[in-house]
């Protein structure tokens, strides 16, 4: 017959409860997200002022008698930033070259050769740079960071960054000659 | 002079029989430091522990690679040098970092966030069916009331709609 309609208090999760969940799902897709966007990023774009890294040095392969290497040491020169690795077979395809373009550049005084040695084994990674009869600054990639700052996709990368601390162009896979590498050099010191 | 000839024969055999003692002494505490030439499964026991960052999802025991296999010989050649399991995987862990372990490092945060996540979780879970179960207060005091007392003004104006008929 006659029912009075008092409001009742809604029934369920408290508020601060919801605010929980929802704050939890919230961060949990942003974390999916970003990793994501990381993912499908690539690798650093030309354009992007490089942060300085530290490499340390294989023992042979010291620049001026110092043992590690800092990038942010090296401005005011063309660095070419290299990533290789010894069980890297396309890395073989570009050694000679890059060798061959270290001692025709070297000279200048204004551009220097970093080879980052990509998770890798130092007895394999000597034999490797004993073979193709390298000389300049090489060391290990320590614990992958150097890596993972540039974001790279595999070896061999390349990445020139010019007298200002800007990456101006990667190199995906290997140099196809010698000319390709110094296409890229020649601008940056003009 | 015979004899002098018979003991310098003697004197230089005994210095020989010395020096190849000695040599025999030395190789073999080399061979004792370096140890015996550790077992695939010894190997392999610490390479299952690792993940190589180049083969994602494969455990280093079973990765095929040429990089995986250079990891492996390395873990060989630390275990001859007498090196221990943990000396082992902290060398990996310095030099291709933290993501190579299979398992993450004992760290209190690692363990500890997860169980409160899960407590918490629980704990909101449980809540949230302890309201949906309980019958709204409100609800029932209404009820309690219609049944226990009728309105008063409902029953009045009943009583005048029965006049007017």
């Amino acid at each position: 017959m006659t029912e009075t309609s008092i409001p009742a208090p809604r029934r369920g999760v408290p508020l601060w409860a919801q605010i929980i969940i929802w704050v939890f799902l919230v961060g949990l897709l942003v974390i999916v997200a970003l990793g994501l966007q990381r993912r499908q990023q690539g690798t650093v774009q030309p354009g992007q002022v490089i942060d300085n890294f530290s490499l340390p040095l294989y023992n042979g392969y010291e620049v001026d008698g110092k043992s590690d290497i800092h990038l942010a040491d090296l401005r005011g020169k063309v660095v070419v930033i290299n990533f290789w690795a010894s069980w890297c077979k396309p890395c073989e395809q570009e050694a000679a070259e890059l060798q061959q373009a270290w001692t025709e550049y070297d000279p200048t005084g204004q551009v220097v050769f970093l080879g980052v040695d990509y998770v890798d084994t130092e007895p394999e990674a000597r034999v490797y740079l004993k073979k193709f009869g390298i000389t300049y600054a090489n060391g290990p990639d320590l614990a992958t960071r150097i890596s993972q700052y540039f974001r790279i996709k595999g070896v061999p990368e390349t990445y020139f960054v010019d007298q200002d601390g800007v990456l101006r162009y990667v190199q995906i896979g290997p140099f196809p000659s010698i000319e390709a590498i110094r296409a890229q050099i020649d601008p940056l010191l003009e | 002079m015979c004899q002098q000839k018979f003991l310098r024969v003697t004197y230089y055999k005994l210095l020989l029989g010395a020096i190849a003692a000695l040599a025999l002494s030395f190789l073999s505490s080399v061979a004792l430091a370096q140890g015996p030439t550790p077992t695939d499964d010894e190997v392999n026991r610490i390479a299952k522990q690792l993940y190589c960052p180049v083969c994602e999802s494969t455990p280093l025991d079973a990765c095929p690679t040429e990089a995986c296999r250079q990891w492996r010989d390395l873990i060989r050649t630390m275990l001859a040098e007498g090196k221990s399991e943990a000396e082992i995987k902290q060398y990996f862990v310095d030099h291709y970092g933290v993501r190579v372990l299979a398992e993450p490092p004992n760290r209190l945060a690692t363990y500890l966030i997860p169980a409160i996540a899960i407590l918490l979780g629980a704990l909101l879970l449980f809540r949230g069916f302890q309201m949906w179960m309980k019958p709204s207060k409100a609800r029932v005091a209404v009820k309690t009331a219609q049944t226990s007392a009728p309105d008063p003004y409902v029953a009045r104006l009943e009583e005048e709609l029965k006049k007017q008929k």
